[in-house]
């Protein structure tokens, strides 16, 4: 159980200089660590950083205090070995769905000719076989992030960081598109820290569920282990006894939170 | 259905246009026809005219000339527009060194600098090239740098996180990102080459529509006038949807805007 972890926070606080020079302390020094091959996700309510502290995983964003270590090694620039998945579109809209995904394999130097076939076969197993010559504006907002998914996979990345990648979909389509997270995921259980302000999609897709405080000076107030079995129907899984407790018990901690954040909290 | 109902109004309002430009020139309605025809020239004496220039093929040479200036104004002032463009929006300490100035130039009327680039151009094509430059290159010089400053940030993050370098950068997102906006000026850009071009030639020159024209007013010949500005008009429109076409090709990634015509 000593295994190093994919990704380790220790001690990080991010604070923002506001106009007028004020400052603003948005996360209050946490402690954050995704074991290799886990499913963690942090819920929290809207505003409580979670975001900013998935770009410091990513090395979009630089921590005013502590350290970041992938795998044993403090991270510095953005970190190589993750994919990151983002909440609003991040296609280049002028490439088609196959460019888009073999992009990340050409820079990388592959060939185009063999970045093309496995950006093909990445598109056929998230469902858009026939959509590679599709420009980005031709899709659906479902078929945009199972381009965006592709992308990320295509380039097996050993650690996925998702900005509330399903946010802006649709009740159905975040379903399908959980299942087809879940499936992948399966198939060679990549280090994952998905961020999300969806209890239901948290649980249902994580091994671990992190709860952070509204801001400012947001904390982890609770750590969750999912212990339903897998591989999981997101659908049915809803259903489950060990659900509900779950559920009910996360959402206890997480409701006086997300109050706060509307100042409904009562005093 | 609907797009042959609007051929049929946009033709009903140049037939009427010219009818009404027929009863004014050759009716005692609104005065003197001999007066009126001296002022406005009727519509049969203009389109007689215009059918001879093409009959006798003089007016081949004038298009021609109008066309290479357009032509080379729009290529070497996109070109330069392009390069400056990238090279500012890229090194904010040169664009804020160099911004009151190009705000300057730019605030300048070009037709002040038509005998300047006449005196030192002479009064072949090139004056008119350089005239049109200075039209073409503000407007895509200043599309480049908004292009490029204003790429969307999510895109870049994700192709940063895609492991792409400086050059690789350029290459698949801020070029792609300021080529779409020289693009989406290319009807504004190609009709400033031609105004520089043919502004150039009114101002001074030997051969061109712009030289037609000033020559027919030089000799109150209205006929004359009017044929060139009816030569121009519908060279200004075939060049108009010339572009229209390179821009479908080339914006094809780009959703279109379809304007409903329909009440």
């Amino acid at each position: 159980m000593l295994r190093t972890p994919a990704i380790r926070l220790t001690g990080v606080s991010i604070s923002y200089v506001m106009t007028g020079g004020r400052r603003y302390d948005a996360v209050a020094p946490v402690d954050v660590a995704v074991e290799d091959g886990a499913f963690v996700s942090i819920v929290g309510p809207t505003g409580c950083g979670k975001s900013t502290l998935l770009n410091v995983a990513a090395g979009l964003a630089a921590p005013t205090t502590g350290t970041v270590d992938i795998y044993g090694k403090p991270l510095s620039g953005l970190n190589g070995q993750s994919g990151y998945l983002f909440q609003q579109d991040a296609l280049m809209p002028w490439k088609t769905s196959e460019d888009n995904v073999a992009l990340g394999l050409e820079v990388k130097g592959i060939a185009r000719a063999e970045a093309l076939s496995q950006a093909r076969s990445m598109l056929a197993k998230v469902g858009l076989k026939a959509f590679g010559d599709r420009y980005p504006h031709q899709l659906s907002g479902g078929q945009k992030k199972r381009v965006a998914l592709a992308q990320v996979l295509v380039r097996h990345p050993k650690i996925l960081l998702m900005d509330e990648p399903f946010g802006p979909l649709d009740a159905q389509t975040r379903l399908v598109m959980g299942e087809l997270l879940s499936t992948l995921w399966q198939a060679d259980r990549k280090a994952v820290m998905f961020v999300t302000h969806d209890l239901d999609e948290a649980i249902g897709l994580s091994d671990r569920v992190l709860i952070m405080s509204a801001g400012p000076q947001s904390r982890i107030i609770g750590d969750f282990a999912v212990d339903l079995d897998r591989p999981r129907d997101l659908g049915e899984i809803r259903h489950d006894p060990r659900f509900h407790r779950l559920h009910r018990e996360i959402w206890s901690v997480l409701r006086d939170e997300v109050r706060k954040t509307y100042g409904l909290a009562d005093a | 259905m609907k797009s042959a109902r609007l051929l049929f109004l946009q033709i009903l309002v140049a037939v009427f246009a010219i009818a009404l430009w027929h009863v004014v020139s050759t009716t005692s309605l609104f005065g003197d026809p001999k007066t009126m025809k001296f002022f406005f020239s009727t519509p049969y004496d203009v389109f007689w005219r215009t059918v001879k220039v093409f009959v006798e093929g003089t007016i081949w040479k004038h298009l021609g000339i109008t066309l290479l200036e357009t032509i080379l104004a729009f290529v070497v002032g996109s070109s330069a527009g392009i390069v400056i463009g990238f090279w500012f929006a890229r090194k904010p300490l040169v664009a804020a060194v160099f911004d009151p100035y190009v705000k300057m130039i730019n605030a300048l009327p070009r037709v002040v600098l038509a005998p300047i680039f006449a005196l030192w151009f002479g009064l072949g094509i090139w004056s008119k090239v350089a005239l049109g430059f200075t039209l073409v290159f503000f407007v895509v010089f200043f599309n480049v740098y908004q292009g490029v400053k204003e790429v969307n940030p999510v895109i870049l993050a994700n192709a940063r996180m895609l492991g792409m370098n400086e050059r690789q950068l350029l290459r698949h997102v801020y070029w792609p990102a300021a080529l779409s906006w020289v693009f989406s000026s290319l009807h504004t850009s190609v009709g400033f080459a031609l105004v520089g071009a043919v502004v150039g030639e009114y101002l001074g020159a030997s051969a061109g529509l712009g030289y037609l024209i000033q020559q027919a007013e030089g000799v109150f010949d209205v006929a004359g006038v009017f044929s060139g500005m009816l030569i121009l008009a519908v060279f200004v429109v075939i060049i108009d949807s010339l572009v229209s076409l390179v821009e479908k090709r080339l914006l094809k990634w780009r959703p279109t805007t379809e304007i409903n015509t329909q009440a």
